[in-house]
């Protein structure tokens, strides 16, 4: 692996209290979505990292987490080595001008009453300073043609409503490059774009990865563009993450039954031509994060469950050169050991 | 192969006059006995237009400008005009002969009654002579068939999770036994481990039911696997039509070739991909000639002012089930030899 961390999450855990409501204020304990849980792993220069999971499974919150929009429940976000808890203020404005968020819907992002220039502008003096006159022209034209919008004066004093949904998303990415960041959170960066221009802005992130030498956290549903765009790739489930590695190997050679199911589940061509018989899926659905199972949050779905799963949360298993996967079926030591965690009655 | 339903020559416009956009242009498409016909497209291709054109559930400003929709009944002697059915017969065609699952379905349930209540409602409607309690039986059949048992007949939908909804939409739609279910993108809301499920339980109950789908959806590669045949919609046109085989292993047309090389692939060697320069025309100014032509990496001169007209492509193994609508078949304009499959 290659570049040094620059941004990297240990134990992140964000746990949202659900509203209680008449009574239950008396009677119930409080009660909280375990939206993330525990989750670690670092991003490196020059590297893009993806983050895949079903709806639900955490992956944007651990995203704003990063951004450092919500408040963390315990664990720390390390930006470059040093422990950082920002709010709002100053501090905030230095960690964003490091780490830049690009958000899912480019129709929504940009805001539709002022030009690109203003967008562009403001991203420039936010966090540089008042530039102006030449420098500032200057600046907005590099940050176009970055995104490839060129010749750069055609687009500046249009309104977003003028471009389409790609050049919409280059503009926001030129936005987030106008911080100089060394960090790029791109939450679903193209699910909301025409299938025939998604991979267009896939190559300019990776373009810009290279030329700019950013880390990028690329969080997507979709694991075949994990496997075409990140080097390395997490799956998540259920607020954790279970498995990881390198790109190829987690896609080629899935070690936790979930990934292996999300594989066999994604679209795929050749499996009709072949006469490779249709999948069998796993029932059931992902779990209320309200009151999470104890032990493996897939046990209740794995064909492959045992007892263990249903009462001890698995670690990471090491599989080798950085894949890991958080499964018991993994545990070299699975004669004897019992997990140490008083049983948990089984709830509903 | 008999054909049930069959589109001919069908154009739709949204407002009219001089700001008219035309939706769809005069679209051909044949939809076969037991078959899965897929219609892939970008967003603003038309696909959803046509579908809706085609049921005449089209809201204004959309106006049917020309053409026909036939439709050959099971016990019906002579094929009758959609277009032209009075608002009676077309109260008895839609949902007994010709049933639609939305798109974004998940959301079209009422949120205020329950599950049972809107399975029966169709009955009350379509089936006055059922008996109450003939009602409540075949709703629990209809449940059990989607996979749901039957004791959720009680639930309100927001009880239900997205898939659940979803294959209540389904069972909906197989309930007054139609010969033809249009699914308009029915899993684009879910997550893949639940779209598997649902589609696969789709076509067992076309293996079991006998019923013709025409299959709506922006993801191409799902159309490969599911589906028959594949007829793919650029700009409110049919481009190319094959298939399914066909289509993936060897597509014809310039649109179809850079749709199928948008979806990296899961297996397989890692390639670099480019998708299709440019972005999807705006349909109020649709270029001249092939609308592909402006991000197309073989267009010529004769494309940017002719529409090229969508042929059998000739010169391959007799297949003939397959057409394509670019200038590059016609040899004695290109001075290319075909490009048909290789």
């Amino acid at each position: 692996m290659t570049g040094e961390v620059v941004l990297a999450a240990r134990g992140v855990t964000k746990h949202f209290p659900v509203a209680r409501k008449g009574r239950q204020v008396l009677t119930r304990q409080p009660r909280a979505v375990h939206a993330v849980d525990d989750v670690s792993f670092d991003l490196r220069r020059g590297h893009v990292t993806a983050l895949v999971g079903e709806s639900g499974s955490g992956k944007s919150t651990v995203a704003r987490l990063l951004a450092q929009l919500y408040p963390l429940t315990s664990g720390d976000i390390v930006l470059n080595d040093v422990p950082t808890k920002v709010k709002r203020g100053k501090s905030f404005r230095a960690y964003c001008k490091q780490v830049q968020m690009i958000f899912q819907d480019p129709f929504a992002s940009l805001n539709p009453v002022h030009t690109i220039r203003y967008h562009l502008t403001r991203a420039l003096r936010v966090h540089h300073g008042r530039v102006k006159g030449e420098e500032l022209e200057k600046g907005l034209a590099s940050l176009l043609e970055r995104v490839n919008l060129t010749p750069p004066e055609r687009f500046l004093d249009k309104y977003p409503h003028e471009l389409s949904g790609g050049q919409r998303q280059r503009v926001a990415i030129a936005r987030a490059l106008g911080a100089d960041p060394t960090v790029l959170l791109a939450d679903e960066p193209v699910s909301m774009l025409d299938v025939s221009i998604r991979l267009g802005v896939l190559n300019l992130l990776r373009d810009l990865k290279e030329r700019l030498h950013l880390a990028i956290l690329y969080i997507t549903h979709d694991i075949a563009s994990a496997r075409y765009f990140a080097d390395t790739t997490m799956v998540m489930y259920a607020g954790q993450v279970i498995e990881g590695g390198d790109s190829e190997t987690v896609t080629q050679e899935p070690a936790h039954p979930y990934t292996q199911l999300l594989i066999r589940s994604a679209p795929d061509p050749e499996r009709a031509h072949n006469g490779v018989p249709t999948v069998t899926t796993a029932p059931g659905e992902p779990p209320s994060l309200i009151s999470p199972p104890p032990g493996c949050r897939f046990a209740p779905r794995c064909p492959y469950a045992a007892e263990k799963c249903r009462t001890a949360t698995p670690p990471r298993f090491d599989l080798g050169e950085s894949h890991y996967a958080a499964c018991w079926l993994y545990d070299s030591k699975t004669t004897d050991e019992h997990p140490r965690r008083d049983t948990v009655e089984v709830g509903a | 192969m008999t054909p049930v339903l069959e589109i001919r020559d069908l154009s739709v416009d949204y407002g009219q006059g001089e700001g008219a956009v035309h939706a769809v242009s005069s679209v051909n498409l044949v939809l076969n006995r037991g078959e899965v016909l897929g219609l892939a497209g970008e967003s603003g291709s038309g696909k959803s237009t046509l579908a809706y054109a085609m049921t005449r559930l089209l809201p204004p400003p959309g106006i049917i400008t020309g053409g026909e929709v036939l439709h050959h009944g099971r016990d019906k002697p002579a094929p009758v005009d959609v277009l032209g059915l009075s608002p009676k017969q077309l109260r008895s065609f839609r949902w007994n002969d010709i049933a639609i699952v939305f798109q974004g379905a998940m959301n079209s349930l009422n949120p205020v009654s329950t599950v049972a209540s809107q399975l029966e409602d169709i009955y009350r409607a379509h089936r006055p002579e059922m008996s109450r309690a003939q009602r409540t039986k075949r709703s629990a059949e209809l449940l059990r068939l989607v996979g749901i048992s039957a004791d959720r007949l009680g639930s309100y939908p927001h009880q239900l999770s997205g898939g659940m909804r979803q294959r209540v939409m389904i069972a909906m739609a197989l309930a007054l036994d139609p010969e033809i279910i249009i699914m308009d993108e029915p899993t684009t809301a879910l997550d893949v481990v639940m779209q598997r499920q649902i589609l696969e339980q789709m076509m067992r109950l076309r293996e079991e039911l006998g019923f013709s789908v025409l299959f709506i959806t922006h993801d191409i590669s799902l159309l490969v696997e599911f589906s028959d045949r594949i007829a793919i919609m650029y700009a409110g046109r049919i481009v190319e039509q094959a298939a399914s085989e066909d289509m993936y292993r060897a597509s014809s047309h310039p649109y179809s070739k850079g749709l199928l090389g948008s979806f990296p692939a899961l297996h397989g060697p890692r390639r670099p991909l480019t998708g299709i320069p440019g972005s999807p025309p705006d349909m109020r100014s649709v270029p001249s000639g092939c609308p592909f032509h402006p991000r197309c990496p073989s267009a010529f001169d004769v494309c940017e002012r002719e529409i090229p007209v969508l042929e059998k492509l000739s010169g391959t193994n007799g297949d003939s089930s397959r057409s394509v609508a670019c200038w590059l078949n016609t040899p004695s304009l290109s001075g290319h030899p075909g490009v048909g499959a290789t």
